[in-house]
């Protein structure tokens, strides 16, 4: 059996006497796209914070690639979680907004190359190399994301679209074997859910990604994901496949038999 | 001499004494940009940058550069140290409470440096580190060799900040940890070392303008920071807090005014002006010159 990329067991997390997540066991294999779904405040966003480092949890482990991540004793800093392999987006976009669209990618791919300081001053010659090849890995990746031409404006200059684009280019510079996606289709149009679509599906082929999404938008989920597992209350109520999430009696209570399910 | 020839003197006087002002409000723009915090005890570490430059130069028979280069390095030192101990137990308190840390070690070093036997409370004569020369560069204008010395330093130390910032990886960590720290985490950023590092470039140049201010005045003593850090204070909110072109911007501007002011015969009110200007800024443009309007999360 081939080590699962992802995998937690009976993660759990309280802040006081709030238990937000409980007992987690989820686990991704290698290429996978899964779904984290929920109504609002079931935990979701809690557990990309755990899987990313941001928050420790009480009890239960995360392991990434067969080796153990963290748990209640042990914690990994997030940036140490990003040079690992993990990538996120955020829900609320969080660009480095004043900095041009090519340095947020540059930045990103900067924290995975050797050289220091040091270097940067001393060995002229084998930094100006390095540079040049993180421009232009960095324009590359902005190309496959039709970003290219606008790499000297500011991140906050962009529209809507394009700027959860590059959050997602930016994510991809970290070069992750694991993505996670906080609700990547917030706020867009259905034309752009569409495309947006397309482009994970494009990622996963290109970057040999596992993805784990979460997301509001039940077309999206859907359309994308292989495996799904729907978390209520900080607990997973449902797994399965689209059809088979969409036709479960819990899943439906737990929305309250809304709109979303469709 | 005329009016035209008094101006331009003036504005050279101005700049030399800017650089050094801009020097060390660069210190303080960069750590206030990167954890929001106003450390006061910069005008310290400036002082203490003197200090180690003078026995640098005396006890150890450094010459200029390397004392120069001495004296940054240990301010380096000290800037990491001090944020490690004092700062960073502090980082998710209230702001007030690394504020008031930071008016404490402000107190706290200069009465060190008066306890400190080879310090003590009087002035030393800081020694002559180049031949005072007067060139005249047009008719009645002089340049002198402490001013071209002093504007040369600053000037090159300008430039290589400018070329950490924006052209390594440790600048660029560092813009992005200004911007949003959560999220230049989970890209793989270390934010601790991020900070002391800006620290450590702060502290650097503070040292450097102690030095040079010290070169240029010809004395240093314990609580010679206390008056340039708060005029560089002044400069860096003058320039726009968090903006790096601000505090040079906004250091050279308050040189140039304290200068006119004295030059006009009002030298009673230089600090009285320098602060005035604070309270507009403050009261008018907030965000002061160069600095960007702040965002209001929602």
């Amino acid at each position: 059996m081939p080590v699962p990329v992802l995998e937690t067991k009976d993660l759990t997390i309280r802040f006081g006497g709030l238990t937000a997540v409980m007992d987690l066991n989820i686990h991704l294999d290698e290429g996978e796209l899964v779904g984290l779904i929920g109504p609002n405040g079931a935990g979701k966003t809690t557990v990309f914070n755990m899987l990313t480092g941001v928050y420790k949890p009480s009890a239960g482990t995360i392991s990434f690639c067969g080796e153990l991540l963290c748990s209640a004793e042990h914690s990994v800093p997030p940036s140490q979680i990003s040079i690992k392999g993990i990538a996120r987006t955020f829900q609320n976009i969080r660009l480095f907004k004043e900095l041009s669209v090519l340095d947020n990618v540059k930045i990103a791919y900067h924290q995975h190359v050797k050289y220091g300081l040091a270097t940067s001053f001393f060995h002229i010659g084998k930094y100006a190399a390095e540079e040049k090849e993180i421009e232009k890995k960095a324009i590359d990746l902005l190309q496959l994301f039709g970003l290219e031409n606008k790499k000297n404006e500011q991140a906050k200059n962009l529209p809507y679209g394009e700027q959860r684009r590059l959050e997602i280019a930016r994510a991809l510079a970290t070069r992750p074997k694991l993505l996670l996606l906080d609700e990547p289709a917030a706020g867009m149009n259905p034309q752009e859910t569409q495309n947006l679509m397309e482009l994970i599906r494009f990622i996963r082929e290109e970057f040999d990604l596992t993805i784990l999404l979460i997301e509001h938008d039940m077309s999206l989920v859907m359309g994308v994901c292989e495996r799904i597992y729907v978390l209520d209350y900080g607990r997973v109520i449902a797994q399965g496949s689209p059809a088979e999430i969409r036709t479960n009696p819990k899943v439906i209570e737990a929305y309250l038999g809304s709109e979303g399910i469709a | 001499m005329t009016l035209g020839q008094q101006i331009l003197q003036q504005l050279i006087n101005g700049i030399a004494l800017g650089s050094v002002y801009a020097l060390i409000a660069l210190g303080y723009t960069m750590v206030y940009g990167i954890i929001r915090l106003i450390n006061f005890a910069h005008g310290e570490v400036f002082m203490i940058g003197a200090f180690v430059g003078y026995f640098a130069i005396t006890l150890f028979k450094f010459s200029f550069i390397p004392a120069l280069i001495f004296a940054m390095l240990f301010c380096s030192l000290l800037g990491i140290i001090m944020e490690r101990l004092a700062y960073k137990p502090l980082r998710e308190a209230p702001r007030i409470a690394a504020l008031m840390t930071a008016v404490g070690l402000s107190i706290f070093f200069q009465n060190l440096m008066v306890y400190l036997k080879w310090v003590g409370a009087s002035p030393k004569a800081f020694p002559r580190v180049i031949e005072i020369t007067r060139y005249e560069i047009m008719e009645n204008v002089y340049l002198t060799s402490d001013k071209i010395l002093t504007l040369g330093v600053a000037l090159a130390l300008m430039l290589a900040l400018q070329y950490v910032v924006h052209k390594t990886k440790m600048g660029r960590a560092m813009r992005a940890v200004s911007q949003d720290k959560d999220a230049a985490q989970l890209m793989g950023i270390n934010v601790d070392t991020t900070i002391s590092f800006t620290f450590a470039l702060g502290s650097a140049l503070a040292a450097a303008g102690g030095i040079l201010y010290a070169v240029s005045y010809g004395k240093i003593i314990y609580n010679m920071g206390t008056m340039p850090g708060l005029k560089a204070f002044v400069s860096a909110v003058l320039g726009g807090i968090g903006s790096i072109p601000g505090a040079v911007a906004g250091g050279m501007l308050l040189g140039i005014v304290e200068n006119a002011v004295s030059a006009a015969g009002m030298s009673m009110l230089r600090d009285a002006v320098a602060f005035a200007i604070l309270i507009l800024i403050l009261l008018i443009k907030p965000t002061g010159l160069l600095g960007k309007n702040t965002r209001e999360k929602v």
